[in-house]
C-alpha cells in the first residue's frame, strides 16, 4: 500500500504534478488552497449535499440486474445507476462541486472542455443554476457524433466554441480551454472534467466523485449483507467515474478492481485509446502520466467510438494503480461496446452511454467465470441517448459490410447473442 | 559566463535592450528553416530563439499553432532540429535558446538531449511547461553539466515568492511573459507592463527579457526602454507564413529584424546624448 506521508504534494507516485506555464502556477496555488479551505467547511459540504440530493437525484440506485445476471450465467450484476442522475451522467458531481468553489472563490465565470459532451452539459447546468456565465469547448469531430448535448449546452445558456484544430476531438478541446484560462485566469475557473491536468484537478475530481464509491459501499451492505463486490469494473477515459468508485475499495483486497480502457478499432497507435497498451510515461495538459505518444514525443491521435474515452492520457493516479498492481486495466473494442449496448438494453432495458458500455462488455467476459454467489459492480456511468446516432450508424455500417460478405440480412441487434452466449448455449 | 550572459553584457556596454526573434524550427522544414535563422542573425539578432514544434502547444497563439501543425507535417523531430542548428552554428554568431514543450525532451531522454542540443551548439534551453519547482527528472543537473543555461519563465501572476525561485533556478537569462495569455500578436502594451517589469528587474541578478505579444517597432521601443532583451515571435512566424513559397524570403525576414531593431538602436544614441558615438 501507499504511505502518503512519502508522497510529494501534487503528486501520485512518479506521476501528477504541475506541467504548465508560469502564468498557471499562481493559480493552481491558489485554487489548491480555496480548495483545501472551502471544501473543509461544513457550509460548503451542507450545501453541496443538498444540491446533489435534491436537484442532482443522489443517492443514485444500486439495481440489481435479474435478467442480465442470469443471461450471462447467474452471477450478481449490479449497476450503479449514475445514468439517473440530472443530466444524464456521473459528471454533474464535479461540476456543481467545482461551480460552488469558483462561487467561493470570487469567479463568475466558469469555462470546460468537453468530449462526449456529458461534462459541458453537467457544466453548463451547473452554471444556469449558479448564475455564472460558461463557455464549453468541444472538438468539431466530437460536435459532430454528439450534436444533440451541443444543442443541450446552448439552450442552457452556454457558449459552445468548435475546436478544429488537431485532432478535433477531447484532447483539442483541453488545449482551447487551457489558452482560454491562462488568458483570463484572474476572472475565470477552468472546470476540468476529469482526474487530469495539474494538481489539484486529479485529486479534486477523484474527491467529488467519491460519493459514488461510498454509497455503493453502503448499498452492498444493505443488498447483499457485505459491504464490498468482488469485481468492480468502470470505464477509464480520463479516469473520473472509475476513481470515484474505486476509492471506496482500494484498501479492500477482496475487491478485484477493473478499469477499461478503450480498444477501438484496432492495435496500432492511432486506432485506439488505451494508454496501458503502447503508451510510455510523458507529460500532457500539465500533467505527468501514461501518453500515447509517437517516439518523438509528439501526442498521438486517438479513436473510440464513443468521445468520452477518446483521449490519449490517463489520470496520474491511474498510473499509479496501474505500477501498484491494485487497479487492473483491460481494453474493449468498439464492436464490444456495441454489443454490450444492445445486451443491456435487451436484457434490461436500459440504453448505457457508449463509454459505459465498455465496463458492460468487460464484466460480460468475467461474469461466465464466476461462481453465483459472487458480487459484481458496474459503474453505469451515464446513459446512452446521446449516442443513439453513434450506434444505429455504426450498425447500419456494419450490417452493410456483413450484407457484402456473406449476403446474409440479420438485423444488427441479434449480433451480440452470438457472442455473448458463444456456442455453448 | 555563459556566451547567452556575453550576448546581454554586450548589449548592456552597448546601453541597449538585446533583440530576440523567435522562430518555430523546421517551419516550412528544415532546410528552409536553417536559411531563416541565418537570416535572423544578418538582420542583427542578438540572441535567437527556435522552438521545437509540438503536437499540444498549450502556451502558444493559433500564429504558433500553424506554424507547429507545419513544421511537423514536413517531419520535424527534436533530432533534426539539433542537427540543422549544428549544420549553421558556424555561419551564426548569435547564441540560439531552444523554445519547447516537456513532452518532446522526456521523450528523447532527459541527458541525451541536452547533452546533444550542448553538441549542436545550443546555449540555453526554455521549457515552456516545466516550472523549476516540479520534478524535473533531472533536467536542470543536466543542463548545468553540459554548460547549456536553463531559462525559466516569470509572468505577471507569478507571486514574490515565485519570482525568488525562478530567480534561483535560472541561468542566462529570465523570459517574463508580458501578459497572461497565450504567445501571439497584440496591439497594447500598457504601461502597467513596464512598471512591473522594472519592479521585478530590481529582483533579479540575470537579464530579463520580455515576450509574447510584442509585434512592432513602438512595442519594441517601449520594452527596450525597461528590458535587457525583447522576444519578438508571432510577427516573425506570421511573415515566415505568408511569404513561404517565395525566393526572398530570407531577405524579407531579415529586413524585417532589422525594422523591428532599429529602435533599440535609436534609443541608445538618445540615451547617450548628441555628442555620444
Amino acid at each position: 500500500m501507499r504511505k502518503k506521508s512519502d508522497q510529494r504534494p501534487g503528486y501520485f507516485g512518479p506521476y501528477g504534478g504541475r506541467f504548465v506555464p508560469e502564468t498557471l502556477m499562481a493559480p493552481l496555488d491558489e485554487l489548491a488552497r480555496s480548495y483545501d479551505r472551502v471544501t473543509r467547511r461544513r457550509k460548503f459540504q451542507r450545501r453541496l449535499k443538498n444540491l446533489l440530493t435534491n436537484y442532482a437525484g443522489r443517492p443514485t440506485p444500486l439495481y440489481f440486474a435479474e435478467r442480465l445476471s442470469s443471461t450471462l450465467g447467474g452471477v450478481r450484476i449490479f449497476l450503479k445507476r449514475e445514468d439517473l442522475l440530472h443530466t444524464g451522467a456521473h459528471k454533474i458531481n464535479n461540476a456543481i462541486g467545482q461551480a460552488l468553489l469558483a462561487r467561493e472563490m470570487g469567479k463568475d465565470r466558469i469555462i470546460a472542455e468537453t468530449g462526449a459532451g456529458q461534462h459541458g452539459v453537467a457544466t453548463a447546468t451547473a452554471a444556469a443554476l449558479l448564475g455564472q456565465t460558461c463557455t464549453v469547448y468541444m472538438g468539431e469531430e466530437d460536435m459532430r457524433r454528439q450534436r444533440l448535448n451541443v444543442e443541450r449546452m446552448r439552450l442552457l445558456g452556454a457558449e459552445v466554441v468548435r475546436v478544429d484544430a488537431g485532432s478535433r476531438t477531447l484532447k483539442d478541446a483541453i488545449n482551447e480551454a487551457l489558452r482560454d484560462w491562462v488568458t483570463n485566469v484572474r476572472t475565470t475557473h477552468y472546470v476540468l472534467g476529469s482526474v487530469l491536468g495539474p494538481d489539484p484537478y486529479p485529486r479534486m475530481v477523484r474527491d467529488f466523485h467519491k460519493v459514488i464509491g461510498q454509497e455503493t459501499r453502503r448499498q452492498l451492505r444493505k443488498q447483499v449483507g457485505q459491504d464490498w463486490p468482488h469485481l468492480a469494473v468502470a470505464c477509464v477515459g480520463g479516469g473520473s467515474n472509475s476513481i470515484g468508485l474505486f476509492s471506496a475499495f482500494l484498501e479492500e483486497s477482496r475487491t478485484r478492481l477493473i478499469g477499461v480502457e478503450a480498444g477501438g478499432s484496432g492495435q496500432e497507435l492511432g486506432e485506439h485509446a488505451a494508454r496501458f497498451r503502447g503508451g510510455r510515461t510523458g507529460v500532457l495538459h500539465g500533467t505527468k502520466t501514461m501518453v500515447l505518444q509517437d517516439r518523438h514525443g509528439q501526442i498521438a491521435a486517438t479513436h473510440s467510438i464513443s468521445a468520452g474515452l477518446d483521449y490519449p492520457a490517463i489520470g496520474p493516479e491511474h498510473a499509479l494503480l496501474h505500477d501498484e498492481g491494485r487497479v487492473e486495466y483491460t481494453a474493449v473494442s468498439d464492436a464490444e461496446a456495441i454489443e454490450a449496448f444492445h445486451l443491456l438494453a435487451a436484457t434490461e432495458g436500459i440504453l448505457p452511454a457508449l463509454e459505459s458500455a465498455h465496463a458492460i462488455a468487460e464484466a460480460v467476459k468475467h461474469a461466465r467465470h464466476l461462481s453465483s454467489k459472487k458480487v459484481v459492480v458496474i459503474n453505469l456511468s451515464g446513459r446512452g441517448d446521446k449516442d443513439v446516432e453513434s450506434v444505429l450508424d455504426y450498425d447500419a455500417e456494419k450490417s452493410e459490410s456483413e450484407r457484402q460478405e456473406a449476403g446474409a440480412d440479420r438485423h444488427p441487434a441479434e449480433t451480440w447473442k452470438h457472442v455473448v452466449w458463444g456456442g455453448d448455449r | 559566463m555563459s556566451t547567452i550572459g556575453a550576448a546581454f553584457l554586450r548589449c548592456r556596454e552597448e546601453k541597449r535592450a538585446a533583440f530576440i526573434p523567435y522562430l518555430t524550427g523546421g517551419d516550412p522544414d528544415l532546410e528552409t528553416s536553417a536559411v531563416l535563422l541565418e537570416a535572423l542573425a544578418e538582420g542583427g539578432a542578438d540572441l535567437i530563439e527556435v522552438g521545437v514544434p509540438f503536437s499540444d502547444p498549450i502556451a502558444d497563439g493559433p500564429v504558433n499553432q500553424r506554424a507547429a501543425v507545419r513544421a511537423l507535417e514536413a517531419g520535424t523531430t527534436l533530432p533534426g532540429i539539433l542537427e540543422m542548428i549544428a549544420r549553421v552554428r558556424t555561419r551564426i554568431e548569435a547564441p540560439i535558446v531552444l523554445f519547447t514543450y516537456f513532452n518532446p525532451l522526456l521523450a528523447h531522454g532527459l541527458q541525451t538531449v541536452v547533452e546533444q542540443a550542448a553538441i549542436s551548439g545550443v546555449d540555453g534551453v526554455l521549457c515552456v511547461d516545466l516550472p523549476p519547482d516540479e520534478e524535473d527528472g533531472g533536467f536542470r543537473e543536466f543542463c548545468a553539466a553540459a554548460g547549456v543555461d536553463s531559462i525559466y519563465l516569470l509572468s505577471p501572476t507569478s507571486t514574490p515568492e515565485r519570482v525568488k525561485i525562478v530567480a534561483k533556478a535560472s541561468s542566462g537569462f529570465v523570459y517574463y511573459v508580458s501578459r497572461t495569455g497565450v504567445t501571439g500578436v497584440q496591439k497594447d502594451l500598457t504601461s502597467e507592463l513596464q512598471r512591473e517589469v522594472k519592479k521585478i528587474r530590481r529582483k533579479l541578478d540575470l537579464p530579463l527579457a520580455v515576450g509574447f505579444g510584442i509585434s512592432s517597432p513602438e512595442q519594441v521601443a517601449a520594452v527596450g526602454k525597461v528590458a535587457d532583451g525583447v522576444v519578438v515571435g508571432s510577427a516573425l512566424v506570421r511573415l515566415v507564413e505568408e511569404n513561404r513559397g517565395r525566393d526572398d524570403l530570407p531577405e524579407l525576414l531579415a529586413e524585417e529584424v532589422e525594422r523591428l531593431a532599429a529602435p533599440l538602436y535609436r534609443s541608445r544614441r538618445r540615451r547617450k546624448g548628441p555628442d555620444a558615438g
